[in-house]
């Protein structure tokens, strides 16, 4: 781990520094140092490390306070309090003494270790945070423990081997001094040597006190006062107001017709021409927002034009039919000679429409570029990204150190957050009134017509069974736009099928896409738990003892399946009118759903009535935490497989708002929803994208069971579902 | 431009805005009040309900000089002294909120509920809660807080 690590077990501060990168150490003490350092300002980091350095990742004060960085996005998923946790675990502090902020966005320092070998980054996507974090925190807060105790062992002249932590309390084995964390400031400003660090043991599972425990959630008291700061909510003096117009052709170019006019009404400072949009900046958002409604703007036609969504199915279904596989994704065994052979062949096409992320916060930033254009104060709520200063070095043409990040919470992510559109536009903005900040705000229509959807996709599946009914062949063709955006959770990993095949096959419409909370999982898990269950109906199968033929050498799904049956009574018939579906996905972690839906046959609705989670998501931070998002993600499952859909005429989105984009509200929702979380200590997974994907394939599954039809369009509208009925 | 004097939580505050400048601007970008939210401007979501003497109500579709003649406005940053309304208590104790930007509004929501009908039943709270969104899908959650507040009080 550290290369440079002498043979005598010590390393002098600069090269500890220099070595350590991720896992460097920076306890500031107030008193000691004059000037506290401030997350925020990654300059002053930067020279206090030259200077004093001991930890990055913490800073205790002499009075047992101690401040843990977060170096991940919070957007409700709770990396605010379980990555902190993991490092208070490790470092034996006292977590009512712990405040938590966020870390300066330095992926050198603070990233976790990223997709290419060896590299780093920041980045909140993809359920990774607790997984990709989990040793970098555990490593990094052990290493401040150890230095804590070296200074401890120097001061009472005893060996370390001696000393042990509890509760940010040092102990002398063997006497009874005692000393606090605190207490121990001035006397590691007095350390000259570092303790090497590079190799500390980390704590036996049996011996956690925070991992696995209820500990309740460091921001949640700031969400229920309306303290809690968002982008949003950031005001700063002589602040103004930008506002895009960006029409519902996405990809065509403005002109403006009457740019004179706007720059004559009242307040309005700027007109801003961009490729895809005309800008308004303003002294006053209601002024820049009256500007924008008046705008008058001729708009090119673009890629998109004289796409409609419904009616592209037709072309879809061509290309599935084609012999020319696309890009080629499984390949077991022979597939074309199991389905030639097979006693039984099942087809089914399944299509879901374009859905939108709807996170409750439009995008917005707000940014302040120094008079000689050369320094950038960003604040935004960001899953950040590959390039953790956001895009914004690249617009105005400076170097990355010259832009300071500040992170804010995320009024929802969903991957929408996790492009930086929104934040290069904002860059553009400022530059143009510099040294003034300015806040940009995306107003609802904005953020859905100009949103960045899940693909609509066609998924094509064939599967056959042998003559004593086991699943022996399963095809699996996905057409849309945008590879892993339609392609992910395509495989079956867990499912011990002999033959198997997917491939992708590309189209595209110039519709802007992007990450949807589970990506791909939604729709193909929907796909291939739909196909199961049919096969188990024809076959007059339980769907349950289908599954657990497929599981057969995968225990840790299995045990998900028969926890998931026990805890819904699966054996025991829904009362009249109702029914249970089942449906497994793995995304990280593996999960097994059941869903229970109420039908009514008269206008079409359906109503998911109770459902069922058993997760195996390996070791868990914070049970409560990873519950909610089981929650969280059934309920926004529910909201994309019954009612939600974007569709495109000649090019133009048709919705703008929730009145005609409708999300699934409170009367709509489930009674319960019940997890259990099946004990694990192999390392954590991600738990935010499993719950989402169960969804569709339940319902669909619980509605064959009921009316032995088939829902195989999403999103189940009603009339969709009349239709089902109907065929 | 005009000028207006609105009671927000029980202090006056005048504004120099244009006539139709909706409340919930005047509350966020003019007074700093950022506790109540934009999320739809159009009286769909709830982000930004607060009580205009009592009632819940959509601060984004309320002009400003509609509310500027004595009414009492009250926003998520008046509703108790130290956060410590039943409701907020409750809502800590369940662990209600993931991003949050819903529950300002849902919190003013459900106060305004238990006002006048302090123990409601699971049917009564969620057609009174059914305008504000949630899209993080916090819903059950929402509604044991309720019933837990309505509870303790
Ligand atoms: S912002 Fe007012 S209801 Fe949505
Ligand atoms: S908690 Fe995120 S919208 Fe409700």
């Amino acid at each position: 781990m550290l290369s440079t690590s002498k043979n005598n077990g010590t390393l002098n501060r600069r090269e500890f520094l220099k070595s350590s990168s991720g896992i460097a150490l920076f306890i500031g003490a107030s008193g000691i140092f004059p000037a506290l350092i401030s997350c925020s300002d990654s300059k002053k980091i930067q020279e206090q490390f030259e200077k004093h350095a001991i930890t990055a990742w913490v800073k205790i004060s002499e009075d047992g306070q101690i401040i843990i960085y977060n170096p991940a996005s919070e957007m409700g998923q709770g990396s605010m309090t379980s990555l902190p946790l993991i490092f208070a675990e490790e470092m034996d502090a006292d977590w009512t003494k712990v405040k938590v902020e966020f870390s300066p966005q330095e992926s050198e320092t603070y990233g976790s270790p990223g997709w290419a070998p060896g590299s780093k980054m920041m980045f909140t996507v993809g359920s990774r945070t607790t997984n990709s974090y989990f040793n970098t925190m555990r490593t990094a807060g052990a290493q401040a423990r150890a230095i804590l105790l070296h200074a401890a062992a120097q001061n009472w002249k005893v060996p370390v081997e001696e000393l042990s932590a509890e509760n940010s309390v040092v102990s002398h084995n063997g006497s009874d001094k005692t000393i606090t964390y605190g207490e121990l400031i001035p006397y590691l400003v007095a350390v000259e040597t570092m303790p090497d660090v590079s190799e500390v043991p980390l704590k036996a599972s049996d011996k956690f006190k925070l991992i696995g425990k209820e500990i309740p959630r460091t921001e949640i008291p700031s969400k229920v006062d309306g303290t809690a700061q968002f982008a949003i909510d950031v005001r700063l003096p002589d602040m103004v107001y930008g506002v895009l117009e960006r029409g519902n052709l996405h990809g065509a170019k403005p002109t403006l017709l009457n740019e004179s006019e706007i720059l004559g009404m009242e307040g309005v400072i700027k007109v801003v021409p961009y490729d895809y949009a005309i800008d308004v900046i303003a002294s006053k958002l209601e002024q820049a927002l009256k500007a924008k409604s008046q705008l008058k703007i001729d708009w090119s036609s673009s890629d998109a034009s004289g796409f409609n969504s419904e009616e592209i199915y037709q072309e879809y279904e061509k290309i599935a039919a084609q012999n020319q596989a696309g890009e080629v994704i499984t390949e077991e065994g022979d597939v074309s000679n199991a389905l030639r052979n097979a006693s039984k062949v099942y087809q089914a096409d399944y299509k879901n429409d374009y859905v939108y992320h709807a996170q409750l916060e439009p995008l917005n930033a707000v940014i302040q570029v120094s008079e000689d254009l050369q320094n950038a104060e960003v604040w935004v709520g960001s899953q950040q990204g590959m390039d953790t200063k956001l895009g914004v070095p690249g617009v105005l043409g400076i170097p990355p150190e010259n832009v300071n990040v500040h992170l804010q919470y995320l009024g929802g992510g969903f991957g929408r957050r996790s492009l930086s559109d929104f934040v290069e536009e904002c860059a553009v903005l400022a530059k143009e009134v510099a040294p003034k900040p300015v806040k940009l705000i995306w107003t609802r229509e904005d953020d859905l017509r100009y949103g960045t959807y899940r693909p609509m996709s066609l998924q094509r599946i064939k599967a056959s069974v042998d003559s004593s009914g086991n699943i022996n062949a399963f095809s699996h063709t996905v057409v849309g736009d945008g590879g892993n955006l339609v392609a992910s959770g395509i495989q079956n990993d867990h499912y011990a099928i002999p033959n198997q095949f997917a491939d992708w096959r590309s189209t595209t419409h110039g519709i802007r896409l992007k990450h949807w909370r589970s990506v791909g999982h939604g729709p193909n898990k929907f796909a291939i738990e739909s196909m199961l269950d049919q096969i188990a109906y024809d076959q007059k199968m339980d769907p349950v003892d289908l599954r657990r033929k497929l599981m057969a050498n995968s225990p840790r799904a299995l045990a998900t399946l028969e926890k998931a049956v026990e805890i819904s009574n699966w054996s025991q018939p829904s009362p009249e009118g109702y029914a249970k579906g089942i449906s497994f996905v793995e995304h990280g972690s593996l999960g097994t759903g059941v869903c229970e839906i109420f039908l009514n046959k008269e206008t079409g609705e359906i109503k998911v009535n109770r459902v069922w989670i058993a997760l195996d998501a390996g070791t868990i931070i914070q049970p409560d935490n990873v519950k909610a998002q089981m929650e969280g993600g059934i309920i926004m499952g529910i909201s994309s497989a019954l009612k939600e859909r974007i569709s495109v005429v000649n090019g133009q989105i048709q919705q703008s708002n929730f009145n005609d984009y409708s999300l699934l509200r409170m009367q709509d929702s489930p009674d319960i929803i019940e997890t259990v979380l099946i004990p694990s200590g192999e390392t954590p997974q991600g738990v935010g994208e499993t719950a989402t994907p169960m969804v569709a394939g339940a319902i669909a599954n619980a509605f064959l069971q009921l009316t032995g039809k088939h829902l195989r369009h999403m999103p189940f509208t009603p009339e969709r579902v009349l239709e089902a009925l109907d065929s | 431009m005009s000028s207006y004097t609105l009671s927000v939580n029980d202090q006056n505050h005048t504004v120099e805005v244009d006539k139709g400048t909706s409340l919930l601007w005047v509350l966020r970008e003019h007074l700093g009040l950022t506790g109540t939210k934009y999320g739809c401007g159009i009286a769909q979501c709830g982000a930004c309900t607060i009580h205009v003497d009592g009632s819940p109500m959509k601060a984004c579709v309320l002009s400003v000089e509609d509310f500027s003649n004595g009414q009492k406005i009250k926003t998520i940053e008046g509703l108790s002294e130290n956060a410590d309304h039943p409701l907020q208590k409750a809502w800590i104790e369940v662990q209600a909120p993931q991003c949050g930007y819903c529950h300002s509004g849902q919190i003013m929501q459900a106060a305004a509920l238990l006002e006048n009908n302090p123990s409601p039943s699971k049917e009564e709270i969620k057609a009174h809660m059914n305008g504000n969104i949630c899209r993080c899908g916090t819903y059950l959650r929402i509604v044991q807080a309720i019933q837990l507040a309505a509870q303790n009080q």
